[in-house]
């Protein structure tokens, strides 16, 4: 069985539609910029945020229904959530902030206490289960977060932003347990991130939410290699323009057409790799067909690249190394020549999510 | 060596350090004047004698009462007023805090208006029930819980609305019902808060006089409790009304002391 959620919330003055199937033992990540809604979907699938429209079925159990008047409370429904900043009691320590779920669930104290301390074992804890949160590790704090949310063995479980709270280098190995914990938990799970790292080594799907509804769906491949939005093309640092197909001429700005090697019709998105955009100072020799002067308008370092980025007639970012930006003398505003290969341009339709 | 950063300080203005002085001096003067007529020989028999000690039981029983009272009625509206919203919630939130600015004397005739022999719910009470408030001990207890209930109400109101409520939601996502939610996580988190409100209103409900004299009358034993027995005494047998006086102010210093973590500490340095 899995979740099937037809998800409408209207926080004024914003509604938020999408649907969701997650199956068993898959994890969906959904990611999109601020304020997406992407919290607010969690919030909807736990039940602390009521839907306004649609419906949330989990393993055949109708969860919420505004038009059929079903609610399941978040205390009766199975669905662990691992919150951004955790939110583990304060007052009570490690062990029994895990146990606290078991009590919730009907366990006695004493088979609740002997689970949760397993759990502090299985999460490579043990030594510090008579901790209080505030002397844990961001770290530790997030696996406690999530023995506590896994303990009740939930159907369901939920992760908002796991890695957020977390220091860049703390990120990896803890990303690498999440990892090894969610391959071992056999329901089904939804992750909430802005980080695509996150959803390459945990999701089996992604899912981008952008202005309340989905932008695109698919698995990470699909998605990084044809982005639908703005978001995703700069997510995965690729450009991506929008224009209209003429058999192989792609036309992306009035009077400008760039050649792509396979002819279509219609609106089209491109994506080119900035790293496949060349630089001359004068017209390139062999004359390229995609070969166009323009300016330079940014200039950003990053280690031993650079990027580029040209904004006339079509905004295109370059990379190019530090050596080439020397050679090319190239500041904000600098003429230049553009070229890329009418074979590197990969375009594609416009798909509806 | 202390004194070489200091002196290169701007020096405070004179005039403000001399009213500030006076000030102390009008605060402190009082207490040492209880202090120097205190008859330190006789302390022990004067706190020992029966109306001294009937006030001092008295006083502990009522103090007590209105405390447990102001926890079980006013913890409930302090939780309605911080979570709960509502047309008219700061109106229920003035009426709350009423209590705190009205002369205790206006409470005690307001009391005595609805729940005195004559009152609203006092003839009913006693019509069919048979129950006489006023010039009880139930009286003196109805007394001080009214005046210092809205101690424990804007305390833990407080509280609860600087705790972060997404706790409350993490624990009904663990399963836990309001009530387990509310006994295992909310009132934890707000316990110190709710213990600081608890003493403050013990010692607005000890220090009690003008509600409970007006509602409950001045009855040795039965609703004369320290303050109405201070000042009874005053008339007549002074060196026990400085020493109960003395035992009242002891008991301030220790809520005081017990607190100043809390508020205190907030303004040191």
């Amino acid at each position: 069985m899995s979740l099937e959620a037809d998800v409408e919330v209207t926080l004024d003055p914003f509604t938020e539609r999408l649907d969701l199937r997650v199956d068993d033992g898959e994890v969906v990540a959904v990611l999109g910029p601020n304020g997406s809604g992407k919290s607010t979907l969690l919030r909807a699938l736990a039940g602390l945020q009521p839907l306004s429209g649609g419906r949330i079925v989990l393993d055949g159990e109708t969860l919420d229904d505004p038009s059929a008047r079903i609610l399941v409370p978040p205390e009766r429904r199975s669905c662990g959530m691992v919150f951004q900043d955790y939110l583990l009691f304060p007052h009570l320590s490690a062990v029994a902030n895990i146990a606290f779920g078991l009590r919730c669930r009907g366990r006695s104290k004493a088979e609740a206490n002997r689970l949760a301390i397993e759990w502090m074992g299985r999460i490579g804890l043990a030594e510090r289960a008579t901790s209080k949160p505030a002397q844990l590790s961001g770290g530790q704090a997030q696996h406690v977060a999530l023995a506590r949310a896994l303990a009740t063995e939930p159907r369901l479980l939920l992760l908002d932003e796991p890695m957020a709270a977390l220091d860049v280098t703390a990120r990896g190995p803890v990303r690498h347990r999440l990892r090894h914990h969610l391959e071992t938990f056999g329901g089904s799970c939804v992750m909430v991130t802005h980080d695509p790292l996150d959803a390459a080594a945990l999701a089996d799907r992604l899912i981008i939410l952008e202005g309340g509804g989905v932008a695109q769906r698919g698995t990470l491949a699909e998605v990084t290699a044809r982005p639908q939005t703005a978001y995703v093309a700069e997510l995965v640092g690729l450009n991506l323009i929008d224009g209209e197909a003429h058999g192989t001429d792609l036309v992306v700005a009035p009077g400008f057409a760039l050649e792509t090697a396979s002819p279509a019709s219609g609106a089209r998105l491109a994506v080119i790799a900035p790293r496949d955009v060349a630089l001359y100072l004068d017209r390139p020799d062999g004359s390229p067909r995609n070969a166009w002067p323009t300016r330079v308008a940014e200039v950003h370092l990053m280690g031993d690249r650079v990027r580029v980025l040209l904004d006339d007639p079509v905004r295109v970012a370059a990379e190019i190394t530090a050596r080439s930006l020397a050679e090319l003398r190239l500041t904000d505003g600098s003429p230049v020549w553009a070229s890329v290969k009418a074979t590197q341009i990969d375009s594609y339709p416009l798909t509806q999510p | 060596m202390a004194g070489t950063i200091t002196d290169r300080r701007r020096r405070p203005a004179v005039a403000v350090v001399a009213v500030a002085t006076v000030t102390v001096a009008f605060l402190a003067l009082p207490l040492i004047g209880l202090f120097t007529k205190v008859s330190w020989s006789t302390l022990g028999t004067d706190l020992t004698s029966p109306v001294a000690l009937d006030a001092l039981r008295l006083s502990l029983v009522c103090s007590l009462w209105a405390t447990g009272l102001s926890v079980v009625l006013g913890l409930p509206l302090a939780w309605v007023l911080a979570r709960v919203t509502f047309p008219g919630r700061s109106l229920v939130r003035a009426l709350a805090i009423l209590p705190m600015v009205l002369p205790p004397v206006v409470g005690g005739v307001a009391l005595l208006l609805a729940f005195g022999r004559d009152g609203i719910l006092g003839t009913p009470l006693f019509d069919w029930f048979g129950v006489q408030l006023t010039f009880s001990t139930a009286g003196a207890v109805m007394a001080e819980t009214f005046v210092a209930m809205p101690f424990l109400v804007i305390t833990v109101e407080a509280a609860l609305r600087s705790m972060d409520g997404r706790y409350e939601e993490a624990a009904a996502n663990l399963g836990a019902g309001r009530w387990t939610t509310f006994r295992r996580v909310t009132l934890p988190m707000i316990s110190s808060s709710l213990i600081a409100g608890a003493a403050l209103t013990w010692a607005r409900a000890l220090g009690e006089f003008g509600a409970t004299i007006t509602f409950a009358g001045d009855i040795q034993g039965r609703t004369q409790t320290l303050p109405l027995a201070v000042y009874l005494a005053l008339q007549g047998n002074e060196q026990v009304a400085i020493a109960l006086s003395l035992a009242l102010l002891a008991v301030s210093l220790v809520v005081l002391v017990a607190l100043r973590g809390r508020w205190l500490g907030a303004l040191s340095p």
